[in-house]
């Protein structure tokens, strides 16, 4: 079989690819389901109430939603310039420790600064960590040509023992009865609630918003549009007189700085100290969901929405039956494989000989 | 300093070198054979935790020890037909693929194992490969058959790659498809069967975590060897020689910042040895960075007729 580009989009093409996705996600996990020897439709029911079918389930979505949607952000800017970024993970890691060192800055430490004003260099504090963990790999890219997917992958492994060693040690809370945590922010620096009763944060309207910014920085900026150009062709860039270099560390900058936020977000709006565990690889699931956005800074709001909602959904379905939590993994992978050779499909038609 | 002398005397720190070597080696040797024909492969990552789990569950069921390996090997081979098919049949990005693979492979295999075993608290174990103690040459006596094939097949993949058809056929997918493909090869084929044969490797190479180094299936025991494998190529410049010395160089280190932890006296925390290996990774990927010899079609998909 091979491949033939579609001269024109097919309006059967389009309707199909996403219901044949959605199809094929299903089919998977109805089959993983059958095996652990639990009612299908039941599954699926629990999962869908569990994720979205209460104020406290939705409550819950979106609270996880909120730093997905912040890496998934980082991931479709970075992938939109062909700057390969796998190292969210280590950039929400060091955005919160930043965050946390910040954030600690008062009463006694000689820096008594007004919570609003400390409130703010926290969060710069941790765009800046973030930004500056990606632009050593983005460097080495633009001078010396090192693959950036391996830099910024090892990286995450030496930031997450750069966390452990500093919550073992200088950063520690004394009173923490042993474990591993920083001392908790204090009252003022961290995000209001929402809705009353829940964990939903103000961090959701700032992801939002940072959201709402980036798609209106790659539409309509001329560094957008330099953006898209060396993601679409750096030589013809470059011929056109596109700034490459300076482009790719302007969006190592810009990918770093949200992934750090949201570490940051995530300590000041839901956990209040750093742990080891804080993130359950939010930065390798932002990847999946700017892939599953198509890369689009609003398709990630969707998307990160709906991993999350699979995420809380499993937890809750599992608690009820029993059915292992690793299917909500199972069902965001299975749609990624699906919605990519969909979308492929839609500018592609397939010849068999 | 004695210290230091005390450890490197001694054999049985040569003979962790090997052992952490190991998985190294093979999965180092299946990214290999994938960015030869052209194609990277981040489903390394899973695919070692899908190979270490079938196979061990084979094992566990009856399998005899061999029979648990040549089930990690399919595994391999089936998850990276998978990944021929996404990234040479129908052209999709070759980071994002794998990514997903590593996914969907290490999401599988944990749900497997929770609905296999539902409700244990220690993991099940098996009995697993034995010390080759009949070899009779130090070091290497102390190894398991594993290992052994592991080093066996550097020299092998280095005959296939550089004095047969077979190898040339791979090379010349991996630098320039259009020449390839002027000659008569079919490169989805060539690329595709890469593939498959390395990720094969990458199976067993999990496959060695449980049925030789341990002899139970844990979450999280991959841990990242896979993308150290993924560093090591570039490191080896994508010659099999080189990977073998690579992965020894990685597995040296990596067992001395071990013996440094246990020897109690310690100078530093305990992580600024553990991050040691993936500094030294990174480093080495810098050094080599000016002259590497990236193969030239490496990540350009390849679809027949289009430039």
């Amino acid at each position: 079989m091979r491949l033939e580009k579609r001269s024109q989009s097919s309006g059967l093409a389009l309707l199909l690819a996403p219901v044949g996705a959605v199809l094929f996600t299903l089919l998977v996990s109805a089959l993983l389901v059958w095996w652990a020897g639990a009612g299908v439709a039941q599954t699926y029911g629990l999962l869908l109430r569990g994720g979205f079918g209460s104020v406290f389930a939705l409550s819950e979505t979106f609270t996880r939603a909120i730093p997905l949607m912040l890496t998934g952000l980082a991931a479709a800017v970075a992938f939109r310039a062909r700057l390969f970024n796998i190292g969210a993970e280590g950039q929400l890691y060091v955005g919160a420790l930043a965050a946390v060192a910040v954030g600690g800055l008062h009463g006694g430490t000689g820096f008594d600064l007004p919570a609003p004003l400390l409130f703010g260099l926290m969060l710069l504090a941790a765009a800046l960590a973030g930004a500056l963990l990606l632009l050593g790999p983005a460097l080495l890219k633009a001078r010396l040509g090192v693959d950036e997917v391996v830099t910024t992958l090892l990286l995450n492994f030496i930031v997450l023992l750069l966390v452990s060693l500093m919550l073992d040690g200088p950063m520690k809370d004394p009173t923490a009865m042993g474990w591993p945590q920083s001392v908790a922010l204090m009252g003022e620096l961290e995000l209001s609630k929402l809705v009353a009763q829940t964990r939903v944060h103000s961090g959701l309207l700032i992801a939002a918003a940072l959201a709402v910014a980036v798609w209106v920085l790659m539409k309509y900026t001329v560094l957008g549009f330099d953006i898209r150009a060396v993601g679409a062709n750096a030589r013809a860039a470059a011929f056109a007189g596109v700034p490459v270099t300076r482009t790719v560390v302007l969006v190592a900058m810009l990918s770093g700085a949200l992934a750090g936020l949201a570490g940051a977000i995530e300590v000041a709006g839901r956990t209040s100290y750093l742990t080891l565990d804080m993130s359950p690889g939010y930065g390798y699931s932002g990847i999946v969901i700017a892939m599953l956005a198509g890369l689009h800074p609003l398709g990630v709001v969707a998307a990160s929405v709906f991993v999350a909602g699979v995420l809380v959904g499993a937890d809750s379905m599992s608690r009820a039956i029993g059915v292992p939590t690793y299917i909500a993994d199972v069902i965001v992978a299975a749609s990624l494989i699906s919605v990519l050779v969909a979308t492929l499909l839609t500018q592609y038609r397939v010849r068999w000989k | 300093m004695t210290e230091y002398f005390d450890i490197l005397a001694n054999p049985s720190f040569w003979v962790a070198v090997l052992r952490i070597a190991t998985p190294l080696i093979l999965g180092t040797l299946g990214v290999l054979l994938c960015e030869r024909a052209g194609v990277l492969n981040l489903g390394i990552e899973g695919i070692m935790v899908a190979g270490a789990f079938t196979g061990w569950l084979a094992v566990y069921s009856g399998a005899p020890l061999w029979g648990g390996v040549a089930v990690a090997a399919l595994t391999g081979a089936l998850l990276g037909g998978l990944h021929a098919l996404l990234t040479v049949t129908l052209a999709l990005s070759q980071h994002v693929s794998g990514l997903g693979i590593t996914l969907l492979a290490t999401a599988l295999s944990y749900y497997g194992y929770r609905v296999s075993f539902p409700k244990v608290n220690t993991p099940p174990t098996v009995q697993p490969f034995q010390e080759m103690g009949w070899l009779g040459i130090p070091v290497l006596a102390q190894q398991t058959p594993l290992t052994l094939l592991a080093l066996l097949l550097v020299p092998l993949i280095g005959y296939v790659l550089y004095r047969t058809p077979v190898g040339l056929a791979v090379r010349m997918v991996g630098e320039n498809p259009q020449a390839a493909e002027g000659q008569g090869v079919s490169v989805a084929a060539v690329r595709s069967g890469a593939i498959v044969a390395g990720s094969a490797l990458m199976g067993v190479a999990g496959a060695f975590l449980t049925l030789s180094a341990f002899n139970a299936f844990f979450f999280n025991m991959v841990n990242g060897r896979g993308w150290i494998c993924v560093a090591l190529v570039v490191f080896a410049s994508w010659r099999p020689g080189k990977a073998l010395l690579g992965a020894l160089l990685f597995a040296f280190f990596d067992a001395l910042q071990l013996r440094l932890q246990q020897s109690g006296d310690a100078l530093l925390p305990y992580q600024m040895y553990l991050m040691l290996p993936y500094v030294l990774s990174i480093v080495a990927l810098v050094l080599v960075a000016r002259r590497a010899s990236y193969p030239q079609a490496l990540m350009k998909p390849y679809r027949k007729g289009e430039r």
